[in-house]
C-alpha cells in the first residue's frame, strides 16, 4: 500500500503539549515537512519565542536556541550573520513579534537580514492566560480587555504584514492561515517560499500565520476556524503582500517577451 | 606589531578584542564608550568573517552577541551605565544558558541618565549578577590602558574557561585616556566545538534554553552553575599590592580610584606616612582571602569608591570584623584628587594614631 501521510523526519515522536485544537502543531509540522523537502535538517537554526511556542524545541528536531522574550530576529541576526549558509529563522508569537519585540523585529526587517520569521498571529497571548495581544481584533473580549477592545482604551491591532512590508530590506512577506485545508497547503508553500527564498540570499522574508486559540478564544475548534475565516482575515486579509523575487521575475519575463 | 603604541582607551579596548579573535560586535552609541564602537565598525570589519552591527538598541546587541556566541563566535558587546541595564535581560540569559561573551561597561554617573562623567556607580550591578535569577557574572576592572588590552584578552578566555558572561567595568576616564600599549600575544582559542550551535548536521539536534520549567530540574540546574561559581571564585581572584608591606593604613581601590590611590600614598610617603594600596583586579570574585591576610598586619583600611561605598560591603565580608574599615567616596561623576584623599586618610588616621614605627 502506498504511504501518503507520515510524522515528517524531522519532527520528534513527541506528543505536543498544546490544547486541542491549536495551530501551533499544524505549523510546527509544515515547519518539518518543508525542512524535509528542501533537505536542510542539518543546518536549520530555530530560535523559539516566550510563549506556548517555547517549547518548539521539544518537538522540532534540529538545532534550537530560545531567545529572551521578542529578541528572536536579534538573536538570529547574531546567528546568520556568523554562519551564513545555514538556514535560520525564528518563530515568533503576537505578542512577542508585534509588542515586546516589535523593535527587533522592524529592524531585522529594515536591515534585510537574510533570516525568515515564522509569525503566528492568534489575537492573544495564549500562555499567560488570554490577555489583550497587539493583534486582538476590534470589540474582541480578552482577559485585560474584558469589555472588548475599542480604539479609545487599546488603539487598533497592529497589522505586522502590511507594517513590514513597507520596509524596502523586506523580500517576501505573505500571510496565510491554518484554519483550513486549503490554507494550510498555502502555508506551506509560503514556509517553502520564504526558506528557498533565504537559501538563495534574497533577504527578510516572513510568514504570518493566523492561527486558532480555542482555549482563550473560549470556543470549540470548528467554531475557532471559522472565526479566523469570518473576523480575522477581516482585520488580517490573507495573501502575498509583497515578493520581490516573484515580481522581478515576472519583469523579466514580460521584457524577454 | 608588538611595538608600544600611544591608544586611547577605547580603542584599546577594541583592538585587544579583535586580536583576541572577536568576530562580532554588536552595540549602540552611548557616550562616553562611542569610541570603541566606531574603533569596532571600521577595524573588525578588515578582519575575515568580522561582523559589526550597529544595533537598534542595547537589547538587540546583547542578544545578537548571545546568537553569534552561541554559534561559536567570539563575540562581544559594550555600552555605558544606562545601556548596560537595558542588556542586564542578555546577560542573565546568557549566564543562564552557558553563553560566553565580553560585556564591557565604561561607566558614567547615575543613577538614571545621570551624567556623562567617570564613576563607579555600577560596582554593585556588574558583581551581583546584575540582571534577575541566582547568577554572576566575572568582573574585570583594569587601571591601565595597557591592563585594558590584557584584560580583554583574558576576558574572552575566561569567558570561555567557565561558559559565562565576562564583565569589563571601567569608567568614563580610562575610555578617554590615551597611554603607552603593547599587545600581548593571544593564547589560541580553547572551546570545544561541542558547545557550538551550528546546525544538526548528521547528528543529534541541540537545544540552548534557560526556561526549564520542573523545578527539581531547574534546581539541579542552579546547584550545577554554583558549582562553577564556587571553582571561580577558587581559582581566579586577582589583586595588586602596592607598597603595601610596611604601611599602617591600607587604601582598598580599583580603577580609575586605585590610580588617584597612587598618587596619593607617593604623596604621603614623602611626609612620612606610611600607606598602601589592595587593589581588587577582579572584582568578581573579590579577592578576599587575599584582603583578609592582610589585615594580619594592617588593622585600618580606607575604602576608597568614586560613589556612596559599594564595594565597601565585600571589603567587611572580606575583613570579618578583623580590622577597622573607613570609607571615603565622591559620587555623581567627581574624581577626587590625589591630595584630597591624602588629606582625608592624615585626618582619619595620622592625626589620631600618628606614623608608627615597625622597627
Amino acid at each position: 500500500m502506498k504511504k501518503i501521510f507520515s510524522r515528517p523526519k524531522s519532527l520528534k515522536d513527541a506528543p505536543f503539549h498544546y490544547c486541542p485544537g491549536c495551530g501551533h502543531s499544524i505549523a510546527h509540522r509544515l515547519i518539518c515537512e518543508v525542512i524535509d523537502e528542501l533537505d536542510i535538517r542539518g543546518i536549520a537554526i530555530g530560535v523559539p519565542p516566550a510563549g506556548c511556542a517555547v517549547l518548539a524545541y521539544n518537538y522540532l528536531d534540529i538545532d534550537m536556541i530560545e531567545s529572551p522574550h521578542g529578541r528572536g530576529p536579534a538573536m538570529a541576526t547574531g546567528i546568520k550573520r556568523m554562519l551564513p549558509d545555514r538556514v535560520v529563522f525564528s518563530y515568533q508569537g503576537d505578542g512577542d513579534l508585534a509588542a515586546i519585540g516589535i523593535a527587533e523585529s522592524f529592524h531585522a526587517a529594515n536591515r534585510g537580514e537574510n533570516i525568515t520569521v515564522i509569525f503566528i498571529n492568534n489575537a492573544v497571548y495564549g500562555m499567560t492566560g488570554g490577555q489583550l495581544a497587539p493583534t486582538t481584533t476590534m470589540g474582541q473580549r480578552t482577559t485585560t480587555s474584558p469589555l472588548g477592545r475599542t480604539r479609545e482604551l487599546e488603539g487598533y491591532p497592529v497589522q505586522v504584514c502590511e507594517l513590514l512590508s513597507g520596509l524596502r530590506g523586506t523580500t517576501y512577506i505573505e500571510r496565510c492561515a491554518v484554519n483550513t485545508p486549503a490554507n494550510i497547503m498555502k502555508t506551506r508553500r509560503a514556509i517553502k517560499k520564504a526558506f528557498e527564498y533565504q537559501m538563495d540570499n534574497k533577504g527578510f522574508t516572513l510568514v504570518e500565520i493566523l492561527s486558532p486559540c480555542p482555549t482563550n478564544w473560549k470556543m470549540s475548534s470548528v467554531e475557532a476556524c471559522k472565526w479566523i475565516s469570518d473576523v480575522m482575515t477581516k482585520e488580517f486579509p490573507l495573501g502575498v503582500m509583497k515578493d520581490i523575487p516573484s515580481a522581478q521575475e515576472k519583469k523579466a519575463v514580460a521584457a524577454h517577451d | 606589531m608588538n611595538d608600544k603604541q600611544l591608544m586611547a582607551g577605547n580603542h584599546v579596548i577594541g583592538e585587544a578584542a579583535i586580536r583576541a579573535g572577536c568576530r562580532f560586535y554588536a552595540g549602540y552609541p552611548i557616550t562616553p564608550q562611542n569610541e570603541l564602537c566606531e574603533y569596532m565598525s571600521e577595524h573588525i570589519r578588515e578582519v575575515k568573517g568580522g561582523v559589526f552591527i550597529q544595533s537598534e538598541s542595547e537589547i538587540a546587541a546583547v542578544n545578537m552577541v548571545a546568537g553569534a556566541a552561541a554559534s561559536g563566535a567570539r563575540a562581544m558587546t559594550s555600552s555605558s551605565s544606562p545601556g548596560i541595564s537595558l542588556k542586564q535581560e542578555g546577560i542573565s540569559s546568557m549566564a543562564a544558558s552557558e553563553i560566553p561573551a565580553l560585556v564591557v561597561n565604561i561607566m558614567r554617573g547615575g543613577p538614571g541618565l545621570g551624567n556623562i562623567r567617570p564613576t563607579q556607580g555600577d560596582y554593585f550591578q556588574a558583581t551581583r549578577g546584575g540582571g534577575h535569577g541566582d547568577y554572576r557574572t566575572i568582573v574585570l576592572a583594569p587601571t591601565t590602558c595597557q591592563e585594558m588590552a590584557d584584560l580583554t584578552m583574558d576576558a574572552f578566555d575566561l569567558a570561555d574557561r567557565y561558559r559565562n558572561p565576562v564583565v569589563l567595568l571601567a569608567d568614563g576616564m580610562m575610555g578617554q585616556m590615551m597611554e603607552p600599549v603593547v599587545f600581548k600575544e593571544p593564547k589560541p582559542r580553547n572551546y570545544s566545538e561541542a558547545y557550538m550551535m551550528r546546525g544538526a548536521g548528521s547528528g543529534k539536534s541541540q537545544i540552548i534554553r534557560g526556561l526549564i520549567l520542573d523545578q527539581l530540574e531547574l534546581e539541579e540546574h542552579n546547584w550545577k552553575l554554583a558549582r562553577k561559581y564556587n571553582i571561580i571564585r577558587q581559582n581566579e581572584t586577582r589583586c595588586e599590592l602596592f607598597q603595601i608591606d610596611d604601611a599602617q593604613v591600607g587604601i582598598v581601590a580599583y580603577g580609575t580610584a586605585a590610580r588617584v590611590a597612587k598618587g596619593a600614598i607617593k604623596r604621603m610617603k614623602g611626609a612620612g606616612m606610611n600607606v598602601g594600596l589592595f587593589r581588587p583586579i577582579t572584582l568578581w570574585p573579590f579577592p578576599e582571602r587575599e584582603l583578609r591576610k592582610l589585615s594580619e598586619k594592617i588593622k585600618y583600611f580606607l575604602v576608597f569608591e568614586m560613589n556612596l561605598g559599594q564595594m565597601i560591603d565585600d571589603v567587611r565580608l572580606a575583613l570579618q570584623g578583623f580590622a577597622e574599615i573607613g570609607f571615603f567616596g565622591r559620587p555623581g561623576g567627581v574624581v577626587p584628587t590625589p591630595v584630597e584623599l591624602a588629606n582625608i586618610i592624615d585626618q582619619r588616621y595620622f592625626k589620631k594614631n600618628g606614623p608608627i614605627s615597625r622597627g
